[in-house]
């Protein structure tokens, strides 16, 4: 190539390529991504919320109700985020406080009481780090739901939807079944965390995306989750209605599985599954 | 004319020393109370186990110590030593992690950031696991989580109480989601622990944080804390960042739990093996 001047130009440079983990992270957090609320208008019927914990107050950063699903009563405990910004300061930007947790544990312990099965969604870039939070025990209830949610006499099918945000996340993320949709992430850290730590830069948080294994990929193959649910090209957020029946096909497929369990056996089947989790030489 | 006078030059009166070798002579042996901020003489300091003796500030405390102090004569059987951690993300930062384990497997003297120990307590037994808040900030990977499942494992089957004394920033990054997992691993265990209605104390030190506080410290029959440790869900420094203010003084302390009813009581660390056993007494016979 020579420019008008005489001189070579220099070709430009392609456009880099952003690390697949990272790819995968802006693709949860998109802006026009699916929501808990968007995905249960499109898979079940006759959803009904239920509000508050009995102790505090009604956080709306977890909904929990019950619905028809797939000929069954289900109670469904879900993290929702806002899409204006209106319903992200409703919802506290989707990170519960204590009273979410203890909400969603009244609900699942409620489900149970009443053998019925329960979904969680996760979708949360972690549980609320405030004052407030910290001083009516943020750690003590995700705790207890980690707990309580290991002795649950029900089936119990955790789905992570978008985002995984670590503690915040697993504290309605103890199931018999953990599956994730195609580009959403989980991880024990944010990667913009992660960075700031290692190297007082979030500016490498792309670096720390693919060093955390942080992808439905990664994660299946360290064997912490059992399934990854398909997306449609290109991601959930171009077509939500695509989503929304992978989703419903594959959570039907898990409770017909687990429906012929006992009590006892789901409860010694989620146990068996945490139990083995973790990667040691002994 | 002055008022003093040197008979001789000092360089002829001391020997001549390097700057390396001066540091020798004082470094380590006096230690700055945080407390008071007076000078104690570390010695003194070992003696009461990291407690100052002159305001009763609490020093943190190494789990070869912790163990020394909590059971009979210092007496007791190590569990899993041999366990470490095979690196599950292959994971390299600045340095490649399974060399970072090794380097604090060689400063520390520990395998990883936990000792599961039995031995007598006031002549009961129990399982005890204290962690070491030196071995990678005393973070919570798959070793802490086998460790910690396999010693309540031990109680149940044993018919046993359970100790842990936790000191931890949190759930170790290094192992990613293996890691996170860990303290749904735990908290299982622990319920069973409970349905076998059998004792587990929960000892928080200073500083307990993140994922281990949202999980086995916070899980205890009795939760109890050391004087003016910190204890949280996040750190003080991610909330001042996400709400842009100045945290009130005290935040997150041990005193501040206990105002909150998240602690059942605050034990300074000379009585504390005497208020567990007195603990236990009431939970078995």
């Amino acid at each position: 190539m020579v420019d008008p001047e005489g001189k070579t130009a220099t070709p430009e440079e392609p456009p880099r390529e952003l690390d697949p983990a990272w790819r995968r992270v802006l693709l949860a957090r998109h802006p026009k991504r699916p929501h808990s609320l968007d995905y249960i208008q499109r898979i079940c019927n006759d959803f009904h919320e239920i509000h508050g914990d009995r102790l505090f107050g009604d956080d709306p950063a977890i909904v929990t109700g019950f619905a028809d699903f797939d000929g069954r009563q289900v109670l469904f405990v879900m993290e929702q985020k806002g899409r204006t910004t209106k319903e992200k300061i409703h919802r506290n930007f989707g990170m519960p406080k204590p009273e979410g947790y203890r909400k969603a544990l009244r609900a699942m312990q409620m489900a149970a009481k009443f053998d019925r099965p329960i979904v969680t969604f996760l979708d949360t870039a972690g549980a609320y780090p405030g004052i407030d939070a910290e001083e009516r025990g943020q750690a003590e209830a995700i705790a207890r739901n980690l707990r309580e949610m290991a002795r649950l006499p029900v089936p119990v099918v955790v789905v992570c939807i978008s985002e995984g945000g670590s503690g915040g996340a697993l504290a309605l993320g103890v199931g018999n079944v953990i599956l994730m949709m195609e580009n959403a992430v989980y991880s024990v850290i944010s990667p913009e965390n992660c960075a700031n730590i290692l190297f007082r830069d979030t500016g490498r948080a792309e670096w720390a995306a693919g060093a955390l294994k942080l992808t439905a990929e990664d994660l299946n193959a360290l064997g912490m989750i059992d399934e990854i649910i398909p997306e449609p090209p290109g991601g959930a957020q171009d077509d939500w209605d695509t989503a929304a029946a992978n989703l419903r096909l594959h959570l039907a497929g898990r409770f017909r599985e687990l429906s012929i369990m006992s009590a006892d056996q789901l409860v010694e089947h989620r146990y068996a599954k945490f139990r083995k989790m973790g990667n040691f030489f002994a | 004319m002055s008022w003093f006078k040197r008979d001789k030059p000092t360089d002829e009166k001391l020997p001549k020393l390097e700057d390396s070798q001066r540091k020798v002579r004082t470094e380590g042996l006096w230690q700055k109370c945080e407390g008071c901020r007076q000078i104690i003489w570390k010695k003194d300091l070992e003696v009461n186990w990291n407690v100052c003796t002159k305001c009763g500030h609490h020093f943190r405390l190494d789990a070869p110590a912790r163990i020394k102090l909590l059971l009979d004569e210092g007496v007791f059987e190590t569990h899993d030593h041999c366990l470490t951690s095979s690196d599950p993300l292959h994971f390299v930062d600045s340095k490649p992690y399974s060399e970072r384990l090794k380097a604090f497997q060689a400063s520390t003297g520990l395998s990883d950031a936990v000792i599961a120990a039995s031995g007598r307590l006031d002549g009961r037994t129990v399982q005890v696991c204290v962690m070491d808040i030196r071995f990678i900030g005393g973070s919570m990977g798959s070793v802490v989580g086998e460790k910690i499942a396999r010693a309540i494992e031990r109680s149940i089957g044993g018919h046993m109480p359970l100790v842990i004394v936790s000191a931890s920033g949190g759930a170790r990054m290094q192992e990613g989601a293996v890691s996170l997992m860990q303290m749904a691993k735990i908290s299982a265990a622990l319920m069973r622990m409970d349905e076998a209605h059998l004792p587990y104390i929960s000892v928080l030190t200073d500083p307990t944080t993140g994922g281990v506080t949202a999980s086995y410290a916070m899980l205890g029959d009795l939760n109890i804390a050391e004087p003016g440790a910190l204890i949280g869900f996040a750190g003080p420094r991610v909330i001042e960042q996400t709400i842009r203010q100045k945290l009130p003084e005290g935040f997150q302390r041990s005193e501040f739990l206990l105002k909150h009813g998240m602690l059942d009581a605050i034990v300074p660390r000379l009585e504390m093996k005497q208020y567990i056993s007195r603990a236990l007494k009431f939970f078995m016979a």
